[in-house]
């Protein structure tokens, strides 16, 4: 089977290259992009360990062909922040030992950040069933929900502030 | 992991999407939300040489609710649905059933159509759909025909499409009867362990109208008459509920696997059909 075109934009930037359609979102990324923040930890769409953001949705992109971004906007967790600096989300899950191993903390910070976009204000049940598409081995996710309240509380104030 | 090699497409309309399926038979699949498909070409359970994406169909996405009816693009994602301000006005059940599907990720991909075309007994879209007596829109190369939720699962992942055909569209009535679907699962992201959707109208404290469909407790969904006939033309007593759930459960036929044996899912299948029977008459 041929490769065919792929255009898409990562992280702000506009990147070209050839693809076999079969090979999946999370491939392209860590393999060809270098991307290697996204994980791979399950084959069967579970754990969430490789979510990106695409097109605005949290996506497992274990489970979307290179060919199905074509042309689509994507953001990995390399994208959240300025270089050399932390977005409200990484801080939050440092301040609050929100990761251990940091397998899933990539995926679960992109996630993260969807959720606190389309739910500001998220109680704790909130951002525990929002968060319910990534699997964590190590932390229990306690911390993980502690992380997510106090970014969306620290948003929440500078949003605030600035109105 | 590693899916097979195919050719993919991405046409712009329902017509070339069909004439690819025509030119390449079995060896075409459409694809909707990817969500159940991807996994199972990942495991090489599925052999799909000509993949055609439906991402580009404009006809197959929006929801519409006019003239007391509401038609569903077979595009339209789970997410889309539970945040729909007039869907959650028109057909309330749809969002407390998409609400228990899969996880946030999959509900931003998967479709209805994608649901409840897939034969999946797991899936939960098809016995609500036969709950509400929906009707699905095949289009095939000799055009577009319907047909009844009810009359659709053959067997596991046995449908009344055909080959060629695609289904486009969801169309159900608008009721203000009662509603819930109640699911037990091992845990989020499961198919169901038992679960069962209803659909009961109140007038004057008696049930003139009962629907009560079951999933992932046969290997198709199973809309039960006979539990619709129980509670029925009562008051939706312990006793009329009893005869329900009894009624249900004779037309439910489950296989052992790693959601436990047989005389276990019955059982749990008699409790969440109670559920779903008092929370919708309570909500009738």
């Amino acid at each position: 089977m041929s490769k065919m075109q792929i255009k898409l934009t990562v992280n702000g930037r506009e990147r070209e290259l050839l693809a076999e359609p079969r090979e999946l979102l999370i491939h392209l990324l860590r393999e060809e992009l270098n991307l290697t923040g996204p994980h791979i930890g399950c084959d069967t769409s579970h754990c969430g360990a490789c979510t990106v953001e695409m097109d605005g949705k949290s996506v497992k992109s274990c489970t979307v062909f290179a060919a199905q971004a074509n042309g689509a906007e994507v953001t990995t967790i390399e994208g959240l922040a300025e270089p050399g600096s932390l977005n409200v989300l990484q801080s939050a899950f440092r301040e609050h030992h929100g990761l251990q191993c940091g397998f899933c903390t990539p995926g679960m910070i992109t996630r993260a950040h969807r959720l606190l976009q389309e739910n500001p204000d998220p109680s704790e049940e909130e951002v525990r069933f929002g968060m319910a598409g990534n699997l964590c081995r190590c932390t229990g996710y306690q911390n993980i929900v502690k992380s997510i309240l106090a970014a969306a509380t620290e948003l929440n104030a500078a949003k605030e502030a600035a109105e | 992991m590693i899916p097979g090699a195919f050719e993919y497409y991405r046409p712009r309309g329902v017509e070339d999407a069909i004439a690819i399926l025509q030119q390449h038979g079995d060896d075409a699949r459409v694809m909707a939300g990817g969500h159940s498909l991807i996994p199972m070409m990942k495991l090489r359970m599925a052999d799909v040489p000509h993949l055609i994406d439906l991402q580009d169909i404009a006809s197959l996405k929006g929801i519409t609710v006019s003239a007391g009816q509401v038609t569903l693009g077979a595009m339209v994602t789970q997410h889309e649905l539970i945040n729909s301000a007039e869907l959650r006005e028109a057909a309330p059940v749809l969002r407390e059933t998409a609400l228990q599907i899969a996880d946030p990720q999959v509900r931003y991909c998967g479709t209805i159509g994608g649901n409840v075309a897939n034969g999946d007994p797991g899936n939960d879209m098809p016995a609500l759909m036969q709950c509400l007596d929906a009707e699905f829109t095949l289009v095939g190369p000799n055009g577009s025909r319907a047909i009844k939720a009810r009359e659709f699962y053959e067997a596991a992942y046995m449908t009344g499409r055909e080959d060629d055909e695609i289904l486009t569209a969801i169309r159900f009535d608008v009721s203000g009867a009662g509603y819930a679907y109640e699911k037990q699962k091992r845990k989020i992201g499961d198919y169901a362990t038992a679960a069962a959707a209803v659909l009961l109208t109140r007038e004057n404290g008696m049930c003139t109208g009962a629907s009560v469909a079951l999933t992932n407790l046969s290997d198709v969904p199973v809309w039960s008459q006979a539990a619709g006939a129980a509670l029925e033309g009562t008051d939706c007593n312990d006793a009329a509920i009893k005869a329900a759930v009894k009624a249900a459960l004779a037309e439910a036929d489950p296989t052992e696997d790693n959601r436990g044996p047989v005389a276990f899912k019955l059982h749990v299948a008699g409790i969440i059909i109670e559920r779903a029977i008092r929370t919708a008459w309570q909500r009738a």
